[in-house]
């Protein structure tokens, strides 16, 4: 069996991967075919009705919020939308800092340095006021929430593929096909980026949590996503402020942003388990 | 890896070293010493003032701080009455052009120089020098030569006040202006010492600097976090003011405002969140001041472009099919008062006009709404679809949201919601060429329906809908051309009518002043303008 | 040793102003200016305030109006705070943020550690259940849930803390916002400290000295702690930002006026000068705190210096 055979079983037999993974999956199922499935829409306001607490009636099963919209259907689209978010930002983020991390650590030598330097610098600066700077440049177009949390996500991103690449560029095979004189993008295309798909991977796991968080920052901060259209975060801060009259409101997202969360980093950490006893094998 | 855990010993050292710096500094100065406490009253700020130069504030919050320490020439008493201030008495020419004010003896800076009228002559020509740079230089436009100084076309000393004997000033008009008394309540009209902005220049804001001509002296000022007044001795009215200190603290969430308020650390706020208005009326129901307040929340069109230009028909539709009761009651439910009319009611000497259906009921006005909406060439298959715009906030998007929700339930209209940040909708507007519908409100300067009329005018920079009716500018200039106060009334009135039958605006309601008011608080009293001079309060002392 | 480090320092010129140019630049692509407001202002007073702050000027002119200021050490006056000036604003602001980060962070740290030690003693135990229950909420609630819930419950219900900042002078105002910045990053913390724990527990040296019959205190003092921290001395950097990161959220809802506030406000209000104020500060600060760590560096590790 391949080595790529042998890790997916790993994988598969992995416990937590699989329980987690089954609520994963399950949560975005729900997600997608209730909102089919309900009679309510996440736009109708009904004024007689509001805040009124989960229950069959009308079908509200999560109950109503304050103008009277169903809570059912309005979380699950928010799950979609934070879902979304979380992986196109990550794949944002994964994207470019795979590719500078790749070139860094490949073209080593004084290229590195100065492209690492750039990084390091960045890497403590409050990424926060970035994306802040950014939302408020550009009008809180959809789109660019993606990419502003997952441009500045990037920075941990490039550190680990340079790292794996500054040391996977002195293995043999790699001096081999340098000696052939394969192109410099094939051997980062063909060698060196198989190798680090377990980093990775690991990698995205853990900063789709960090996106999520990010963008509940940005709804609080008013930054986020817009009206009518929800996501968790914007769910959970309309429910802080009415925590004390309609705390379902509060409960119901929170525990589901919860949920996903941990999700995440249960299977991040687990994936890290199952990598890293490989390589050392 | 050897690198790695240096790295790692490194990046811990450091850390631990920030953490020991601000650690020290924590200890250092956050003791607290025991000083014994003035009986300090505690107000809730929801912003902090721009500045504490008269001539450089413009929020309602800079106001606040600024009439407890300062005065003009006239302000409200406790009972919300027009009395002299820093001016004993004034008489008004006959002709309405010419304001003759004689400044109190008694008056007194804190430093206790007197206050003369040389000082709000030399003020009042800082307010209008384009090298201040004044938000409300405009104010005092009625006076004589002020739009040219401001301009630039004419010297600030040119402006029409004067200093005449028995230290008393006369201010000379351009043209009669009725409100000018309510005018001079307002905080850019007070004086400022002109030997401290001599001697000192921008510094002359200082607290240690500050020179101040009211009841109250500013001793800090913590940008962000807390102003701090207390008591100024050589107030002429000192002898009144009871309460000794008074803390704004700067509180931008309403949230942390009612948590404070409910912990006890806040004795006055500011506002009342919308979210927990029904808990809040609960546990505080007496505690809760809800008045009406000079300001009108309006959803404007924009009448320079389709699908609203020249289509009443359409314009009274959606105006119609809107339920201003359940949006009062359900959407803001914070006590707001529907709107009808244009200009809010509790303004001195007038009427306001009323539109055509506000004694319809609502059914009535949602099948006239369709009929309306039919004849403007509207129906369910060809349904009108347009952008509404407003600014993020909780409460616009809730208001939003409902009414989108009204008009495609009554019409079938298609509203296109965009949220937009304060600024970006403030920049739309008034380039008029994106917006349709968009979220927009008036606060008026002073008590007079004047100052909501007159932002209708064509050609006015606040004009957003882009109004321009031949027929309403006549009115109003006519209007500012009386003497009469009624001739001058049922001009504006009739102004007022001119404006709803054209469905220019959809007026939805009028502002609500909310606050809690501690019961330790004494002589809070409700009026129009949301004036609550601290030195009319007191405490009382358990 | 003193090449070395001027060399280093001049590398990190060229990063700062292309932070500076690109901060710059987005502060001005925001629509709206410092000076909008509902009350339209009429044109000649725009124009008059406009003059004043120079902001009539073409951009690349105004880029290099502050950048002399700068040079000079003048980060300019506020335009929303028109009686106080950037530097002032900032010098106020950071230590009020430095107290409240040093507070979560050694909150963090030692609280984090300690409950992680203790669980992984305890492995098993109901002890360590709850703590690494409690651990993951912290990870996976946001701290804007967190604060506002510990407000309620410490301040309006029990009031045994400040609700706010601007109500007293002491160290207590400081408590529950650096609780509610420092929770996460326990929880993080436990749970490195816990795994990493178990590992060094039942690592081969820490069974010989159990054998030798040391008591498990020693232990865990002279032989265990230190390789359990690895990772989460590798953890500070990120630690660090997240805290960061939060104390934007936190300093909004008590009032803090720290950078964070006043950077979110800035932006808001498009008060150029300050944010970009409040970004040339930070990037210096984090550039020299680099510099400081590299010569350090360079200190322990001669060769490093030859590169």
């Amino acid at each position: 069996m391949s080595a790529v055979g042998r890790t997916w079983r790993r994988v598969r037999q992995n416990r937590v991967i699989v329980i987690s993974g089954g609520l994963l999956t399950a949560v975005v199922f729900i997600a997608v075919i209730g909102p089919m499935v309900s009679p309510n829409d996440y736009l109708q306001t009904d004024f007689g009705n509001i805040l009124q607490s989960p229950s069959f009636a009308g079908m509200h099963l999560f109950g109503t919020d304050d103008l009277g919209r169903d809570l059912f259907v309005r979380t699950l689209l928010g799950v979609q939308v934070t879902i979304i978010v979380a992986l196109v930002a990550s794949a944002v983020s994964l994207v470019i800092g795979v590719l500078y991390g790749a070139v860094a650590g490949f073209a080593g030598g004084r290229v590195d340095a100065i492209m690492m330097r750039f990084v390091d610098t960045l890497y403590a600066l409050p990424f926060i006021f970035f994306v802040i700077l950014l939302m408020v440049a550009f009008e809180r177009n959809f789109f660019l929430i993606f990419v502003a949390i997952g441009a500045v996500n990037w920075l941990d991103m490039a550190r680990i593929v340079r790292g794996q690449t500054l040391s996977l560029r002195e293995r043999e095979f790699v001096q081999a096909a340098q000696l052939t004189g394969v192109s410099f993008a094939r051997i980062i295309l063909r060698h060196i980026a198989p190798n680090l798909i377990g980093m990775v991977v690991v990698y995205v796991t853990l900063t789709i949590p960090q996106a999520i968080l990010v963008e509940s920052f940005l709804s609080f901060l008013g930054l986020g996503i817009q009206e009518p259209q929800t996501s968790l975060g914007a769910l959970i801060d309309a429910g802080v402020n009415q925590m004390e009259g309609a705390l379902w409101m509060l409960l119901i997202p929170a525990t589901l942003l919860a949920l996903i969360l941990l999700c995440f980093n249960f299977i991040g950490d687990a994936l890290r388990d199952v990598f890293d006893s490989r390589r050392s094998r | 890896m050897l690198r790695r855990m240096k790295a790692s010993r490194i990046a811990l050292l450091v850390t631990l070293l920030l953490a020991a710096i601000g650690l020290a500094l924590l200890s250092r100065d956050e003791t607290g010493d025991a000083e014994p406490e003035l009986p300090t009253l505690h107000r809730g700020l929801s912003s902090d003032p721009e500045s504490i130069d008269p001539h450089k504030a413009r929020s309602v919050q800079a106001a606040e701080v600024l009439r407890d320490i300062g005065e003009g020439l006239v302000a409200y008493s406790a009972t919300g009455e027009l009395v002299g201030a820093a001016a004993e008495s004034w008489s008004i020419s006959d002709d309405g052009l010419n304001y003759t004010f004689k400044i109190r003896p008694e008056a007194r800076w804190s430093n206790g120089d007197a206050v003369t009228a040389e000082h709000f002559v030399f003020s009042m020509r800082r307010l209008v020098d384009p090298a201040t740079a004044a938000f409300y230089a405009q104010a005092i436009a009625a006076i004589v030569n002020a739009e040219a100084i401001i301009a630039s076309e004419m010297a600030p000393s040119d402006l029409g006040v004067e200093v005449i004997e028995n230290n008393a000033l006369v201010i000379t008009l351009e043209r009669p202006t009725p409100y000018l008394l309510s005018l001079l309540t307002h905080p850019s009209t007070f004086p400022v010492h002109p030997g401290s902005v001599a001697e000192h220049g921008t510094a002359f804001t200082r607290p240690e600097n500050l020179l101040s001509n009211g009841a109250y002296t500013l001793d800090a000022w913590e940008p962000g976090s807390v102003l701090k007044l207390s008591r100024n001795e050589q107030y002429w009215n000192n002898a009144e003011t009871s309460i000794e200190a008074v803390n704004y603290h700067v509180l931008t969430q309403e949230m942390t405002e009612l948590n404070r308020y409910r912990a006890g650390e806040i004795d006055v706020t500011g506002s009342i969140p919308p979210d927990s208005f029904e808990q809040v009326r609960e546990q505080y129901g007496d505690e809760m001041h809800i008045a009406p307040y000079l300001g009108v929340y309006y959803y404007g069109y924009n009448l320079t472009k389709p699908p609203f230009a020249g289509n009443s028909a359409l314009r009274q539709a959606l105006s119609m099919a809107i339920d201003r009761e359940t949006l009062v009651e359900k959407v803001t439910g914070r006590g707001e008062a529907p709107a009808y009319s244009w200009v809010p009611p509790g303004v001195d000497n007038y009427d306001p006009r009323r539109l055509s259906y506000a004694d319809m009921t609502q059914d009535e006005r949602n099948a006239a709404a369709r009929r309306l909406y039919r004849d403007a060439g509207y129906n369910e298959d060809r349904p009108a679809q347009f952008e509404l715009r407003y600014n993020t906030s909780d409460t616009q998007q809730r208001i939003a949201l409902a009414v989108q929700s009204m008009w495609r339930d009554v019409l079938g209209v298609e509203t296109t919601l965009i949220n937009e940040e304060f600024q970006v909708l403030l920049a739309n507007m008034r380039e008029a060429e994106i917006t349709q519908v968009f979220r927009s409100s008036w606060i008026g300067d002073y008590n007079d329906a004047h100052t909501f009329l007159s932002i209708l005018q064509t050609g006015s920079p606040a004009n957003m809908p882009r109004f321009a009716n031949d027929e309403y500018d006549d009115l109003m200039r006519r209007a500012a051309e009386q003497t009469d106060p009624l001739a001058r009334r049922l001009y504006l009135e009739e102004a007022e009518r001119v404006l709803l039958g054209e469905h220019a605006v959809i007026p939805l309601y009028f502002f609500v002043s909310k606050h809690l008011v501690s019961p330790r608080v004494q002589g809070w009293g409700d009026n129009v303008l949301d004036y609550h001079y601290s030195q009319h309060l007191s405490l009382a002392t358990d | 040793m003193l090449r070395y480090a001027l060399l280093r320092l001049l590398g990190a010129i060229p990063t700062l102003l292309l932070v500076i140019v690109l901060a710059f630049l987005m502060v001005h692509a925001a629509p709206g200016g410092p000076f909008d407001d509902e009350r339209v202002l009429p044109p000649e007073i725009e124009a008059n305030i406009a003059q004043a702050y120079q902001l009539d000027q073409p951009l690349p002119k105004q880029f290099f109006n502050y950048m002399s200021g700068l040079l000079r050490g003048d980060m300019g006056p506020s335009y929303r705070y028109r009686d106080h000036t950037v530097s002032e604003l900032i010098g106020n602001a950071f230590p009020v943020s430095l107290k409240l980060g040093a507070m979560a962070m050694l909150l963090a740290v030692v609280v984090g550690v300690g409950t992680g030690t203790l669980a992984a003693l305890r492995k098993d135990s109901l002890l360590d259940r709850l703590v690494m229950t409690l651990a993951m909420t912290g990870i996976s609630i946001p701290v804007f849930v967190i604060a506002p819930v510990l407000v309620l419950l410490f301040a309006v219900k029990l009031q045994w803390l400040p609700a706010g900042w601007s109500g007293s002078e002491g160290a207590a105002r400081f408590l529950l916002p650096a609780i509610s910045l420092a929770l996460p990053q326990i929880a993080y913390i436990a749970r490195l400290t816990r795994a990493s724990m178990i590992d060094v527990l039942s690592s081969d040296f820490v069974r010989t000295a159990r054998a030798q019959g040391l008591g498990t205190q020693a232990i865990v003092r002279f032989h265990a702690l230190k390789p359990a921290m690895l990772p989460v001395l590798s953890y500070m950097g990120p630690a660090i930002a997240a805290i960061l990161t939060g104390s934007v959220v936190v300093e909004e809802i008590f009032g803090i006026p720290g950078l964070g506030q006043f950077f979110v406000r800035g932006a808001l209000n498009r008060d150029y000068t300050l944010v970009l104020g409040i970004v040339v500060f930070y990037a210096t600060l984090v550039i020299l705190l680099n510099l400081v760590v590299d010569i350090l560096y360079g200190v322990i590790d001669p060769r490093i210096r030859q590169r």
